[in-house]
């Protein structure tokens, strides 16, 4: 209860492939042991290209979600195109650090693929906003340590669609089975330039 | 230790509140009713910090129903909770937040689907087939994870929140002094709390019981 980012649990993670990249997310919302949602998805997606993936405090997931959902649709009426996943990850660091001194907690990450040069982008954020970019993978929320062992072994550079589908998800999984605020299912989205993919994965439901 | 649970039926939700309200270790009321009509479809259950509750319940209440006034349209359940959970949201990064939870079951006459948001203090708001705030939750989700399913009549669902009372009953080291039991559905909201309790509510109506009971604790 201390830890307000614990209270609710989840997980997120985001790996880099050949011209792809892949964002999961699991879907368990809890008051601390017990759980009351298997319906709650934590990564968004803001135009075609741009994902986000939010773990930590429930209602500051919500709230962020509706925050960056009112200034990308700000920002496509001002451009007249959607954001690319690099601007997105500056707006997401300057919105977090604007609350500096009460921090909204939670461990975002960045997914998506720049329309105009097709290379694969991932990034992580601390919760008031710095930015951590990765080549590999990013992993966030109470799985993340497990996350960070699975992620470590199983990934490899260059891997195809399919191939970063069946990484990222057994990564995910087996970091679930070890952590007890996350788990009760798990949704993965495929993302590569022309077409994104959104899976359900119904995993242990323990 | 209040009771506040809710389950979705086939066209409707049951919302059950528990009838005593306590300062410390008395019990200063039984026919204590907690829950406020925000609108004709959609209701409100509250419990948490005595005096936020109401002055937050009666807060909504009186906004949707303004809203529903100068727009001639009433909100629909899911706007009411988004709406909710918002001011809840500011009011938890303010120098002192509602500690307020709520369920808000309603049905919306235009979609016609049955709709139970739960919302805690912290202000997460989630649509759920079933929900309970506090301990009542610890013991009801088992036997709501067991016997609810899609699409159960009234007279199901009723059986079902009669079972999850039984339990509450007990398990719950203090009396709660019953329940309201309340439905939701395409003709408004209805207290349904006789069907619950066959055997208390012979054919009489509901305040007549209470004012017994009432009479009962001040003999």
């Amino acid at each position: 209860m201390s830890n307000p980012q614990e209270i609710n649990g989840g997980s997120c993670v985001a790996m880099v492939g050949k011209d792809c990249v892949a964002i999961a997310c699991d879907l368990r919302m809890g008051s601390q042991g017990l759980g009351v949602s298997n319906d709650f998805e934590k990564v968004f997606n803001y135009g075609d290209n741009v994902y986000l993936g939010l773990t930590g405090l429930a209602t500051d997931v919500q709230t962020l979600h509706e925050v960056f959902r009112e200034k990308t649709n700000l920002y496509k009426m001002a451009e007249e195109r959607q954001i690319e996943p690099e601007t997105f990850a500056n707006l997401v660091s300057s919105t977090l650090y604007e609350k500096r001194f009460g921090p909204y907690f939670v461990g975002p990450i960045v997914a998506g693929i720049n329309s105009k040069t097709e290379k694969p982008f991932i990034c992580g954020f601390d919760l008031i906003g710095c930015i951590d970019f990765a080549k590999d993978f990013i992993v966030s929320g109470t799985a993340s340590d497990m996350l960070y062992g699975m992620c470590e072994s199983l990934w490899q550079p260059d891997l195809e669609p399919e191939d970063l589908f069946n990484t990222c998800s057994q990564a995910l999984m087996c970091a679930m089975d070890r952590d007890p605020l996350g788990g009760w299912g798990a949704i993965v989205w495929i993302i590569t330039k022309d077409k994104v993919v959104k899976k359900l994965l119904k995993t242990r439901q323990d | 230790m209040d009771i506040v649970l809710g389950l979705r039926i086939k066209g409707g939700v049951l919302v059950a509140t528990s009838k005593a309200a306590t300062r410390g270790i008395s019990v200063i009321k039984v026919g204590d009713d907690k829950t406020r009509e925000l609108n004709p479809n959609t209701l409100m259950a509250y419990t948490g910090e005595a005096g936020d509750t109401v002055q937050f319940a009666e807060y909504i209440m009186a906004n949707t129903r303004l809203y529903g006034i100068r727009h001639d349209i009433e909100l629909s359940p899911s706007a009411v909770a988004s709406f909710t959970r918002n001011q809840l949201a500011k009011a938890l990064r303010s120098r002192k937040p509602y500690q307020v939870n709520v369920l808000i079951a309603g049905f919306d006459p235009k979609t016609e689907k049955p709709t139970l948001n739960l919302i805690d203090y912290l202000a997460s708001n989630v649509e759920l087939p079933y929900a309970a705030h506090g301990y009542a939750a610890y013991y009801t989700m088992s036997l709501l994870d067991r016997h609810w399913k899609e699409g159960m009549t009234q007279e199901e669902g009723v059986v079902l929140m009669r079972m999850c009372i039984k339990e509450l009953q007990t398990r719950l080291p203090v009396d709660f002094k019953g329940v309201y039991v309340k439905v939701v559905d395409k003709d408004g909201i209805r207290d349904v709390s006789a069907l619950v309790y066959p055997d208390e509510y012979p054919e009489a109506e509901v305040t007549e019981e209470l004012e017994v009971q009432q009479g009962e604790i001040a003999a």
